[in-house]
């Protein structure tokens, strides 16, 4: 690490710093996603969130009233006789016991639902390799393997001086997106070759880990109108390239998704003579 | 003439060896405290200058400084050196040095054990860090060590596991030797009931040590078997099960995390009592409250492996146990507040990192409660929302109480008053600072930021570089700590015996510096009267 390239990084900082448009929003939250379960989960999201700043708003409150209320500098005097007082501590355990009961059963009703992945209408397997995604259509055998762009991967290099921010898309690129169908209720299968991943697209709110050994199963219904390209990341430590190893999946109609998955099946399996005959 | 007997044994025992062998060879609880507490400031800031490698790289965007292997055993390391290295190690120094004061003991019961018990660490701490100068580099799995990724770690793997193996055994030891001492050394009329919180706590902590270090042992001498003798614990290809690991580990893992925080809960117990000039409120409740967060902490492990595709009854058991923990917590957090309430405040720097413990832990708990709901941990889970979490639990958490009890007891043990001025300066950096690192990070995991990756998308920019800043802001104040403590050692203005107006508790009854050796004799019962924490109306008559 030299001192000369810490000193470019602080200068590249003040500039950043200095015209945030130059890059992404200081986005806040998360995405609320593309399937009616993402969205539902961004929901119980939101719900706890305003759960902690009213419990927040309670505790600080009475945290900083104290603080101003009970200064010695302004003459208050200590009431030692107040060490014990049954019904306040009664009442500070059996609320909080009503409130996560109310946080509990959304939660639960949600998890239900999320993991109810009967009726599915295709399957995709999915395998995790240091560093790259396998993608299997099940059902038709169309296969591919998912890595990093070329752009990122040179700009990713230590030492590449290639500037990030003119890469599109920088570390969440791929050659080959995961196709997808939109309105259709998918089923994946997860797991790895070698060590645990985890894959993760945000806008679907799935996150499974890829277990060498084991076969975890998701699944996501996208809602009609949301076809567009998706991105993610691997979630789970895997060696050195964990960072580069990212996720696109590319939602199209359904008319759209099977006419690419009937050239793809044409690609791949070119004249088989068994099927010919 | 007993007196005066007695007065001759004691000057006779003031006599210990001088220069480096006083410290390899002693057995004075003191002696081995003061070395726990610079053996843990030691490891502060190796842990905290790989902190500093980790947010220089994540400084902007591109790879500028490290190799993507080194950032991972930076991060990996990183934990190893605060969680081993730092945290606990500090946490049986202030045992040592208080929990015989505290409880009229002469010393711990284990005194020989406990000269041993402190001089494994710097073996173990050795082995783990010149993992870095063997082919492979040091460790770089993460500190949750899972397989397969582990084994396939060169040849730090055996170093970084005998290295936890002996920090395990000094944990154990330690734990032992807290435990011996609270049951069969305190003064006479001093009852469990009567004990400092500080002491309880640390007697929770000790149990839950002797519960899971050896699990931790177990789990990673199946790695080493794994990797070395052909065995196929966690292989699934030899019918092994790698997800195992993970349960096994975090069977240590969550208690472990207690372990972090229950002597914290304990310290603040003290002085937030201490600066409101009135005793601590709801006493039973927070031993209860302290025993059922331990409890409970044994059956939520799985709560961090909600990804790894659990069914749908285990999650619902996870969530709702967890969930659970929420209570004993409010009820101690309430309790504090409730401390507070009428009292008569003053803000000296134990007084701020306590109060600065009370509100960021409550946010750290927030998050933590946001973890527990699972459809919506599958969105956080290994995200920068978790780093967010465990550091608000962990550095307000932890360290700064570490800080409030040094600064608490500081000039007892040195006979000097330290500068308030640096202390308070010491205070707000470290509060300012530590909300300028870690509270961006909350906002990156939301967008979708995975942990553990040396460089990441364009988006994920502005906050990296805020909490990066905040880094090096946190790091730089760091500095003040061990001038402030080596200042107070060299001098200052003569420390009160009982230090602070408000301060109840034996060590206070004890002359400031406390002598080499104390409470050779019990204290009486006046003396208890007067230092006991918790001592009940109907109890006078006693």
């Amino acid at each position: 690490m030299n001192m000369k390239k810490l000193g470019t990084a602080i200068a590249a900082a003040v500039v950043t710093l200095a015209s945030p448009a130059a890059l992404a929003a200081w986005t806040l939250d998360m995405t609320p996603g593309i399937t009616d379960i993402s969205q539902r989960i961004f929901g119980l999201h939101r719900l706890m969130y305003w759960w902690c700043v009213a419990l927040g708003f309670f505790v600080f409150g009475w945290m900083i009233y104290s603080l101003v209320a009970f200064r010695k500098s302004r003459g208050a005097q200590a009431d030692a006789k107040l060490t014990h007082n049954t019904k306040a501590e009664i009442i500070w355990t059996i609320i909080p016991i009503l409130i996560l009961i109310g946080m509990a059963v959304p939660a639960t009703r949600m998890l239900i639902q999320t993991e109810d992945a009967t009726n599915t209408e295709m399957t995709i397997r999915i395998t995790g390799y240091q560093w790259k995604w396998g993608y299997e259509y099940v059902d038709s055998g169309v296969e591919m393997f998912s890595t990093l762009d070329r752009a990122s991967n040179a700009a990713r290099q230590l030492g590449s001086n290639i500037d990030p921010a003119t890469v599109p898309n920088y570390l969440l690129n791929v050659d080959h997106p995961l196709v997808v169908p939109a309105g259709v209720k998918v089923r994946l299968l997860i797991t790895a070759q070698d060590v645990i991943h985890a894959w993760w697209v945000p806008a679907l709110a799935i996150k499974k880990d890829a277990i060498p050994g084991y076969i975890n199963e998701a699944w996501f219904k996208i809602q009609t109108d949301k076809t567009g390209l998706y991105r993610g990341q691997c979630a789970e430590l895997c060696g050195r390239d964990h960072g580069f190893m990212p996720i696109v999946i590319d939602v199209r109609s359904k008319a759209d998704f099977e006419s690419w998955l009937k050239t793809q099946k044409a690609l791949q399996r070119p004249a088989d003579p068994a099927q010919a005959g | 003439m007993a007196i005066t007997a007695h007065a001759d044994a004691h000057e006779h025992h003031e006599h210990k060896p001088s220069g480096l062998w006083r410290w390899l060879s002693t057995t004075n609880h003191k002696d081995i405290g003061t070395l726990y507490l610079i053996f843990a400031c030691v490891m502060f800031f190796v842990g905290g200058a790989m902190a500093m490698v980790i947010r220089l790289e994540l400084f902007k965007p591109g790879l500028q400084f490290v190799d993507p292997a080194f950032f991972n055993s930076m991060t990996t390391v990183h934990a190893l050196a605060m969680i081993f290295g730092a945290v606990m190690p500090a946490w049986v120094g202030l045992a040592n040095w208080m929990i015989p004061l505290q409880v009229g003991a002469p010393d711990m019961a284990l005194p020989r054990m406990n000269n041993f018990s402190f001089w494994l660490l710097p073996f173990a701490f050795t082995l783990l860090l010149l993992g870095f100068f063997v082919p492979g580099g040091a460790p770089a799995g993460g500190w949750t060590l899972y397989p397969p990724l582990v084994l396939q770690g060169g040849d730090s793997l055996p170093m970084a596991i005998f290295a936890i193996h002996l920090m395990g055994a000094s944990s154990i030891m330690g734990a032992i030797n807290v435990i011996v001492t609270i049951m069969n050394m305190r003064a006479p009329g001093m009852t469990l009931l009567r004990m400092p919180l500080f002491v309880w706590t640390w007697l929770i902590t000790a149990y839950l040590l002797i519960a899971v270090m050896p699990v931790l042992a177990g789990a990673v001498t199946m790695l080493l078997t794994d990797h070395f003798f052909g065995t196929s614990f966690f292989s699934a290809s030899g019918g092994g099960d790698p997800v195992m690991f993970q349960h096994v580990f975090w069977f240590f893992g969550h208690p472990e995390v207690y372990i972090l925080i229950l002597p914290a809960f304990g310290i603040v117990s003290e002085v937030i009592p201490t600066f409101s000039r009135k005793p601590l409120f709801g006493y039973d409740a927070m031993v209860y409250a302290t025993a059922s967060i331990a409890f409970l902490s044994f059956i939520v492990w799985a709560h961090h492996m909600f990804t790894v595709g659990m069914p749908l009854a285990g999650e619902l058991f996870f969530m709702l146990t967890t969930m659970l923990i929420a209570i004993p917590t409010g009820v101690k957090v309430f309790n504090w507040c409730a401390t507070m309430w009428r009292g008569s405040l003053s803000f000296e720097p134990p007084m701020l990192f306590a109060l600065a413990f009370l509100f960021l832990f409550t946010i750290g708990g927030f998050s933590g409660l946001m973890l527990a709901i699972v459809p919506a941990d599958f969105q956080y889970q290994d995200t920068y929302f978790v780093v967010a979490h465990f550091h608000y639990v962990l550095v307000p958490g932890s360290i700064f109480t570490i800080m409030a009890g040094v600064y608490y007891w500081l000039p007892k043990w040195t006979g000097h008053m330290y500068s308030m001025a640096l202390g308070k300066l010491h205070f707000w950096l470290s509060a300012i600072f530590v909300n300028v690192l870690f509270f961006p990070q909350h906002f990156l995991g939301l967008a979708g930021m995975p942990r553990r990756i040396p460089d990441y998308a364009t988006q994920f920019a502005d906050w990296n570089m805020v909490s990066s800043i905040g880094g090096f802001g946190f790091g730089l104040s760091q500095l003040l700590f061990p001038i402030i403590i080596y200042k107070c050692i060299k001098g200052g203005p003569k420390a009160a015996d009982r230090v602070w107006e408000g301060a109840h508790g034996l060590e206070w009854e004890l002359p400031s510096p406390t002598p080499y050796h104390t409470w050779e004799t019990a204290p009486s019962m006046d003396v208890l009267h007067r230092g006991a924490e918790h001592w009940t109306e109907d109890e006078d008559g006693h």
